[in-house]
């Protein structure tokens, strides 16, 4: 058996409506942790949020590419209106230059200086067919068929959604290495469940979507959302829905490298040091700590919402098995 | 002329109807059903996880699939077979044999959503009609017109978040047909990328082809009288005593955001766009969808004839029958009906 690569750590895009200064500042700390090797940029939930953060793109890129991490330009999830089309157009359009500079696909130091496009839907999908790029969590892999078929459209690597668990994972995974594509598993943060027209950010505050006073920028986080039993359950951030629980497949890690995962992404959170949780999955990737003490660590980082595994482990994606200490 | 030609001819006086009506068959008997109360096309899918409505009882076999479709091409109407979830993992074989069955029996065009299933059957069968399912999630010109071009598909049907104007729109830069839904149950999440039943159940609409499904539903009485509805280990509504109870669908439950109880997502409404079917023609539209594969034989013959006279009407350039708007309200499943997003009442 070939010697396996190091797993490599994603920062997954920012899902929330962060302050634009916030989210600058928070790529360029990314900038400076040397566990996250792949960072991801770029508005995926609400196209009128972009024009906050553009301005700050460009410096945020260079920064990140000066440090040497693998820049992801992730474009919009749910396209409707000439808005969202155009933005999904113009994300896309940077794709050019990313294949014709970007020769190989090659271990840990891969694409440094090149940008790289995630297609987030079936818009994107179609304009960067036939060049090189990378398929995030959005976009439906559920098998093998789908994957050879993404990779005969140019996909490097593809984000699977968290809703696959262990048995699909144990077949997709060696058939995408054999495919000649790279899986990347969603494995820490709120999991991304549904998209909508609507927006239930503004929809909660008695406002419509068109004049929604960006309302979602008050939650860095989500929207937590209960049951009528005070039972927390989704959170809700504009026209996504998010679970309220916290994905944690780090007790999984193992497993997922034995399967051949190559990458873990990460989800920003706010009220989460990043740097810290990536230096624990980085650890617990490596091999140079184990799962218990990884464990304890991120539940010393005291987060506002509990951990979820129940997609790895057949179950519903809100369970959490507690990962055996052994 | 032979016999179908003539039977054909029959149900669509004057040759194409204005606006295609294509009806749920759930079982054998509702595909009859619905032929019989003059649907010009059904849709179906077989007894396992490859289509969306994989519940029990439901459902057809390779041989009933075969009796349906020799029943519908009799008497005129087609057979379009939903192949919509997403194939599982390790078990791809069972999506590809579902595709290979469906073009063995004859089916008029085959239903899917998932790119390896689309690529594999327009490889594999060249001249097989194909249909985007609403499943497929595509909603924009640059994704339809790729897909169009790639596997050739013949028509799409379009996601329920889609207004009127959007839909005349696409119209104008898409080259292919666009099917809309316009009676039963309405998807407020963009369809296909909704895990919210799989995060309380397990089972998932995209793999296992259930939603909310009745094995995860419970109801429990409160002291005070009240039903409290629950999906998994999630109460999804509270019902006051005297209260209106509905099925515990996600989407359409109760919660609580900023300590107001409310219908988050969606109010328990279903769609009934039989007022609008005039303004879908103008947008372009080529087929009109009736939603309900779980339904009861009566519920398929009452929405079928009834959409069938308004269709109808719609061709001799009579108004739609005001009247089948009224029948169909008894119909839907909370007791209110929505013309959807269809209005833009959303933005």
């Amino acid at each position: 058996m070939p010697a396996r690569k190091r797993m490599r750590i994603a920062s997954g895009p920012v899902l929330f409506n962060w302050a634009p200064e916030q989210w600058r500042d928070f790529h360029f700390r990314l900038a400076d942790v040397e566990d996250v090797d792949i960072v991801h940029v770029g508005e995926v939930v609400c196209a009128k949020r972009h024009p906050f953060f553009e301005p700050y793109m460009a410096e945020v890129i260079e920064r990140l590419f000066a440090s040497g991490k693998q820049v992801v330009l992730s474009a919009l999830a749910l396209a409707m209106n000439r808005n969202e089309r155009s933005l999904i157009d113009s994300i896309t359009a940077m794709a050019g230059e990313a294949s014709a500079s970007e020769e190989t696909a090659d271990e840990g130091g891969e694409g440094e200086g090149a940008l790289i496009i995630e297609a987030n839907d079936l818009t994107a999908l179609a304009r960067l067919a036939g060049r090189r790029f990378v398929i995030g969590p959005f976009v439906n892999t559920y098998n093998a068929l789908t994957v050879k078929e993404l990779a005969h459209l140019g996909a490097v690597r593809i984000c699977l959604p968290p809703e696959l668990g262990r048995q699909a994972l144990s077949a997709l995974v060696p058939a995408m290495t054999d495919i000649g594509v790279e899986a990347e598993v969603f494995a820490f943060g709120r999991m991304p469940l549904a998209l909508s027209a609507r927006c239930y950010h503004a929809r909660s505050h008695g406002l419509p979507k068109d004049g929604c006073r960006y309302v979602c920028g008050e939650d860095p986080d989500g929207l937590p959302l209960k049951t009528l039993d005070e039972e927390p359950f989704l959170a809700v951030n504009g026209i996504q829905t998010l679970s309220y629980a916290c994905l944690n497949l780090l007790g999984e890690i193992p497993l997922l490298k034995d399967m051949g995962v190559s990458v873990l992404r990460l989800s920003p959170h706010a009220t989460c040091d990043m740097a810290e949780v990536a230096a624990i999955f980085r650890a617990v990737a490596d091999e140079n700590m184990a799962v218990a003490e990884g464990l304890a660590r991120l539940e010393a980082l005291k987060l506002p919402f509990p951990f979820a595994n129940g997609y790895f482990h057949g179950q519903p994606g809100a369970a959490w098995l507690k990962p055996d200490p052994a | 002329m032979t016999i179908n030609a003539a039977a054909s001819q029959q149900k669509h006086p004057g040759g194409k109807p204005a606006l295609e009506l294509v009806c749920p068959a759930g079982t054998p008997a509702a595909l009859r059903d619905a032929v019989d109360a003059g649907a010009h096309a059904v849709y179906c899918g077989f007894r396992d996880e490859t289509n969306a409505r994989n519940f029990p009882g439901l459902n057809f076999s390779r041989a009933e699939l075969e009796d349906g479709i020799a029943y519908a091409h009799a008497r005129g109407a087609k057979v379009l077979v939903a192949i919509n979830t997403f194939a599982q993992a390790g078990r791809e074989d069972l999506w590809q044999r579902a595709v290979d069955d469906a073009v063995a029996a004859g089916a008029d065009a085959l239903i899917l959503a998932d790119l390896g299933v689309l690529a594999y059957a327009a490889e594999a069968h060249p001249a097989q009609r194909l249909h985007l399912s609403v499943q497929a999630s595509a909603s924009t010109p640059e994704a339809i017109n790729f897909l169009i071009e790639r596997y050739g598909i013949k028509r799409v049907v379009l996601p329920r978040v889609l207004t009127l104007p959007e839909i005349a729109d696409l119209n104008r830069e898409i080259a292919c047909e666009t099917e809309v839904f316009v009676f039963g149950g309405l998807c407020v999440m963009a369809e296909g990328r909704c895990l919210l039943s799989s995060y309380a159940t397990g089972k998932s609409p995209n793999m296992n082809g259930v939603c909310s499904p009745p094995s995860h539903v419970a109801y429990r009485e409160e002291a005070d009288g009240a039903l409290v509805s629950r999906l998994g280990d999630f109460t999804i509504n509270r019902f006051a005593p005297g209260e209106k109870a509905g099925y515990p669908t996600l989407c359409k439950g109760r919660f609580e955001v900023a300590g107001r109880p409310f219908y988050v997502f969606e109010e328990p409404t279903s769609l009934n766009a039989a007022s609008l079917l005039r303004e879908l023609v103008n947008a372009g539209v080529t087929a009109l969808k009736i939603e309900g594969r779980q339904r009861s034989r009566a519920y398929v013959r009452k929405v079928v004839s009834d959409f069938r006279r308004a269709v109808d009407a719609l061709g001799t350039g009579g108004e739609p029958a005001a009247a089948a708007t009224d029948a169909l309200s008894d119909l839907s499943e909370g007791s209110r009906q929505t013309e959807g997003v269809y209005r833009k009442t959303w933005r």
